[in-house]
Formats: C-alpha cells, structure tokens, sequence
C-alpha cells in the first residue's frame, strides 16, 4: 500500500514536471503545445546518447540534455509559432501537431523504431525500511520534483524574469506597455518548459527504460491532462493534478485493472471537470459581454 | 427558369466534384492506370472524407474543438463489424449487409455521442477539446479489453479474457481484445463509399442552411447573443455533436469492413488528430476543402513514396509550412496576386 503511494508521487511528479511545460506555455501563449510530449522523448535520447555512446558520467549528460532541449524549444517556437502569434488558436495547434510529427519522425530515422535500453542514471541502493523497499529513481524523482517546485515558484515570484511572464500571461498588450518585451518572454517560458521536459524524459525513462520515438507521446497526453486537472494556466494546479493522476494510475494498476486503468485515469478527469468545469485550482473568469 | 442561390450552385458543385472523382477513378481502374496501393486507399479516403465532413459540423459549424472523434468512429467500426459476422447467415447478400452494419454502426456511435455530448457540451473552449480527447482515450481503452463472441444462443460480451464469454461449442469470437477484430468479410465498395459520402454532404449542406442549422452557427458567432435570443444552447450543440458522431461511426463501419483484420489502436488519438488536420487545412466550416484536404492528405504519404523513409517527416515539413504560408497575411496576398494575374492573363487571351 505503501510502495503503491510512493510510486505514484514518483509517477505523478515526473507527469507534474512535464505537466508545468504544458501549463507555462499555455498560460503565456494560450496554446496547447502537443509537441512538448516529443520534447520529452528527445531529452531522453539525448541522456542516452551522451552516457552510451559517449560515455559521459551521468550529471554531464543530464545537463547535456537539458541543454540541447532547451535550445530545441526555442527554436521550435521561432521557427513554427513566432510567425503565427496573431493566427487563430486551431491554426497554432495544428503547427504544434505537425511539430510534433516532425520530432518523432526525426527520431526514427536517427535512432530507428528499436526501443533503446536506458542505462542507470540513479547509481544508488534502493531504500529499504521494513519489509518495504523504495527504489533510488523513485526518491530522486520526487526529490526532483520538490526542488524544481521551489525553484519555479521562487522564478515567478521573486525575479523580474518571473514577474514578466506573470504579467504577459494575465495581459499581454498591457505588459508590452509596461515595457515588457513579450515576444523575448514567450521565448523564454518555451526554453524553461523545454528544458524542465529534459528532465522528465531522463526520470521517465529511469523509471521506465525503454526509449522508442513514440515514448513520448502518451506521458505526454497524460500531463496535458494532468495540467487541465490541476487548472490550466496554474502552476501549483499543475503540481498537483500531476501527482494526483499518477497515484490514481497506480493505484487503478494495482487494484482494479492494468489494461484500464488508463480509462480510469481519464474517467477521474472528465468527472472532475464536471464538477468544476476550470479544473481543481483554475481561476474562474468572469464573462463579459 | 428558378434561379439557384449561391449555396444550392456551390452544393452542386460539391456533389459534381464527387462524382467527378467517383468516375476518374473508375475509369482509371478500368484502363488499369491506377496503382494497387492507390486502389486500396480508395475506400479509406471515402471514409476519411466522411469523417473530415462530421469532424467539420463540430468544429467548423458549430464551433466547438473535438480531439475525440476517432472514438467514434472505433464504435462504428466495431459495431459494425459485429453487426455484419452476425448477420451473415440471416442476411446473405453482401450489399444489404453492408448497408445494415453501417446504419447500426452509426446509430451506436450517435448513442455514444449523446452519452459524451451531455457532459462534454457543458464545457467550453480548451476543457471541452481535452474531455473529448478524454473520452477518445476510454473508447480505445474499452474496446481494446471488449471480447464479444457469438453461439446459436446470440452474442456474448466480456472484457476479461475469451473464456469468460462461456461460448456453447462452435461459437466464434468476433472481437478478441487487443487482437481487434479477425476474419472480417470484405464488403466495403468504392461505389458504396461514394454513395455515403454523396449522403454526408447531401444532410450537411441541407442542415447547415436549416432552422437547426441557422440556430447552431448564432451559437457558435455568440453564444450569449444566441441564448438571450431563446435558442436552447444545448440541445442545438448537442444536435449538430450527435449527429456528427454518427457521421463518423457510419464512416468507421465503412473503413472496418474494408479490412480483413481491424484493432482498436488505430482509432487512436493521432487518427482524430489527422482527421482534425483536414478540416483545418481545407478550410475550417468549408466543406469542399475537407473532402480535398482528406483526399489529398491520405494520397499524399504514397505520393511521397520516392522519399522512402523521410515520407512522414516530409509531411510534416509540408504541415508546418501550409500552416506558416496560409497564416501569413503578406505570403497570401502574394498568392492570390498571382492566382489573378494568371486570370487575367487568361481572360485577355480570351478576349482575343
């Protein structure tokens, strides 16, 4: 019961940490990014060609990652949604699904359709405490998790840098008034979503060691739900949608059904924004007329 | 003589296009031109085209982002596929068959609309695109544990294991989980397809210019407005979402019959995505656009077969940029400067 609930927060904050790239960059750009899910699986690539192919030792070629998708995520939002920021919302999507096509084909041809073997990137003994054990990976994950939570929240609250994303994703035309530069903020919210995804590709795929062009896809469909629960647009929502979903995923694996327990997971959800049509911690907006 | 508006010409025009694709390819396949890999994508383009067209009443008409529609038309497929082994003693013409399983295979996915439709149309704008693909996401899941089998006592259902279903000796299992669907007898036709479509788009362009129709795009123009006018806001929405669902679950029936095995994973969340591709490309609330944009797209990955391995991201690369150019106010400006000086150009030769 007990190992279930730890795993759970580890799965929920790997979900958590890519659910906050998700609700970042809606917030400020008010679009649904699908081709953050993508980022995620090229950030684990990336761990995996520096510590196999290269042999770098781990912290390395974690940073190595994070680097390579952060620029990733600028470039991305240069080249496909910059010239489209005045477009319509479906347009902005469908160039984020075509982004998206276009990371996980890249990825087949340069790494083929065999899933990889993820090496060991958390070289520590399990946790043992009683008759239950803990694995390393689920620890660092949520240690992980904690330390990016305080970070982020430090980020928005405390700096400029976090200040003006704050106030570009409330106005964006009274921000630019302010003197804000709101193109170089958007620039920067996909560059730390990216980078953050770099890190959720190297926990998931700990955790979970295959690496395929497709692995991506569903964490990343699940922490876009993770960051609807929570209250898109919210970065403690999405903390805490993520978390929720992956214990309830656990929990609905271990109890009830492991072939649906994605379908519970999604059940959870569409009740959930019954209840509350913003999510659990989503702003209510007033409607003008 | 009656003068014809402008949209009963343009629904002409429409049917005229179908048609015309309709005996291109006939004639085509009669002087043995057409490619066996095109020939087995005509009925899946018919099908893609009825889907971008019900895909199109949500999210062009009635305004409303679905990321959940191969959901239903998994249901339609499957049912109809259940439909049509069933009934294979009882009705043996292939034909009245096909038509049955299509018509069930519809009415289930509609029923499946209304169940999602209710909760779903209460939401507005992001939320209600992720519920919808929520519920993409269950419909796969369901169906991917569903074993349904059949004995001289009716059907059975399960969604445990094969032995669960307790079949008398010589029952056969329609459905097996995961597995999908076996054995399925090919009755789908090109012409069967095209009569669908011809059905599709003859209901959508009579709908869209009915009072239903009228009610539902005041909706989508203002909802507020369309409300303080006495317009019953849910029952319209879930008008145009039902039927749309039952567009695509006739339109999965259709896809599944024209395969000898079928699984649930191909109704997944990129197949709604591709479907929602076309509607955006052709032009959202156009519908001569979706049944190009649909023809075009499912073409084009076997056009692009000569760039063998790099098809897909070529694609993608060709997504992105009619995106970037279509957006871009200078780059279309330059396009249809162009487009009207080949019309001049062509007008003055005339002239002459």
């Amino acid at each position: 019961m007990l190992s279930y609930l730890i795993n759970g927060i580890s799965l929920g904050s790997v979900y958590a940490i890519i659910a906050l790239g998700y609700t970042m960059v809606y917030g400020i750009a008010k679009m649904l990014n699908f081709a953050h899910g993508d980022v995620i699986m090229i950030g684990g690539y990336m761990a995996f060609c520096s510590t196999s192919y290269l042999g770098w030792p781990v912290i390395p070629s974690v940073l190595f990652s994070i680097i390579v998708c952060t620029m990733l995520g600028i470039v991305i939002e240069r080249l496909a949604y910059k010239p489209l920021r005045d477009a319509s919302s479906l347009a902005v999507l469908i160039t984020a699904i075509g982004v998206s096509y276009f990371l996980q084909n890249a990825a087949l041809l340069i790494w083929s359709s065999n899933p990889k073997a993820f090496p060991n990137m958390v070289e520590l003994p399990n946790l043992v405490i009683g008759d239950i054990q803990i694995s390393s990976v689920a620890i660092v994950t949520i240690i992980a998790c904690i330390v990016i939570m305080i970070a982020l929240t430090m980020f928005t609250t405390k700096t400029k840098l976090g200040k003006a994303m704050r106030a570009v994703s409330e106005d964006k035309g009274a921000a630019q008034l302010m003197g804000i530069n709101v193109n170089a903020t958007i620039s920067m919210t996909f560059a730390i979503g990216s980078g953050l995804a770099a890190i959720a590709g190297v926990l998931l795929c700990s955790a979970y060691p295959t690496l395929m062009p497709t692995t991506g896809a569903m964490p990343g469909i699940k922490a876009f739900t993770a960051a609807v629960f929570g209250g898109i647009g919210s970065i403690p929502g999405a903390m805490l949608g993520g978390i929720l979903l992956g214990i309830i995923e656990i929990f609905a694996k271990a109890y009830i059904s492991t072939q649906l327990s994605d379908a519970i997971v999604f059940a959870v959800l569409i009740i959930v924004l019954i209840v509350k049509p913003t999510g659990l911690l989503g702003k209510k907006m007033a409607e003008k007329v | 003589m009656k003068k014809f508006s402008k949209q009963t010409i343009s629904g002409f025009v429409n049917y005229g296009i179908i048609v015309v694709f309709f005996l291109l390819f006939q004639i085509l396949s009669a002087t043995g031109n057409l490619g066996s890999s095109l020939k087995g994508q005509l009925i899946p383009i018919c099908s893609y085209i009825i889907m971008a067209l019900s895909l199109n009443l949500v999210v062009g008409i009635s305004g409303e982002l679905s990321l959940g529609h191969a959901g239903f038309m998994s249901v339609g497929a499957f049912t109809g596929v259940v439909v049509a082994n069933s009934l294979s003693t009882a009705v043996p013409n292939g034909i009245v068959r096909l038509f049955v399983a299509l018509f069930i295979g519809a009415f289930v996915a509609g029923i499946a609309g209304i169940i999602i439709g209710i909760p779903v149309l209460r939401l507005r704008g992001d939320y209600l695109a992720i519920v919808t693909l929520a519920f993409g996401e269950i419909i796969k899941n369901v169906l991917n544990c569903l074993y349904v089998g059949i004995d001289g006592r009716g059907l059975h259902f399960s969604i445990k294991d094969e032995q669960s279903l307790h079949m008398e000796p010589g029952g056969r299992t329609i459905l097996s989980g995961p597995m999908g669907a076996l054995g399925i007898t090919k009755l789908s036709t090109f012409f069967v397809g095209i009569i669908l479509i011809l059905l599709v788009l003859f209901y959508i362009q009579n709908f869209v210019n009915s009072r239903p129709g009228r009610a539902i795009a005041a909706i989508r123009d203002n909802r507020i407005a369309a409300e303080a006018c006495g317009i019953p806001v849910t029952k319209y929405k879930l008008m145009a979402f039902v039927t749309s669902a039952a567009m695509a679950g006739s339109a999965g029936a259709l896809y599944a019959l024209n395969f000898s095995t079928v699984v649930p994973k191909k109704f997944d969340f990129n197949t709604s995505i591709l479907v929602l591709v076309f509607v955006v490309l052709g032009g959202i609330g156009n519908l001569r656009g979706s049944i190009i944009a649909a023809a075009v797209l499912t073409v084009l990955p076997e056009l692009l077969r000569e760039f063998q391995d790099y098809r897909m991201l070529a694609y993608a690369i060709v997504l992105i940029l009619v995106m970037l150019v279509t957006n871009n106010e200078k780059a279309m400006a330059f396009i249809n400067g162009k487009i009207k000086a080949v019309f001049k150009k062509l007008r003055k030769g005339e002239a002459r």
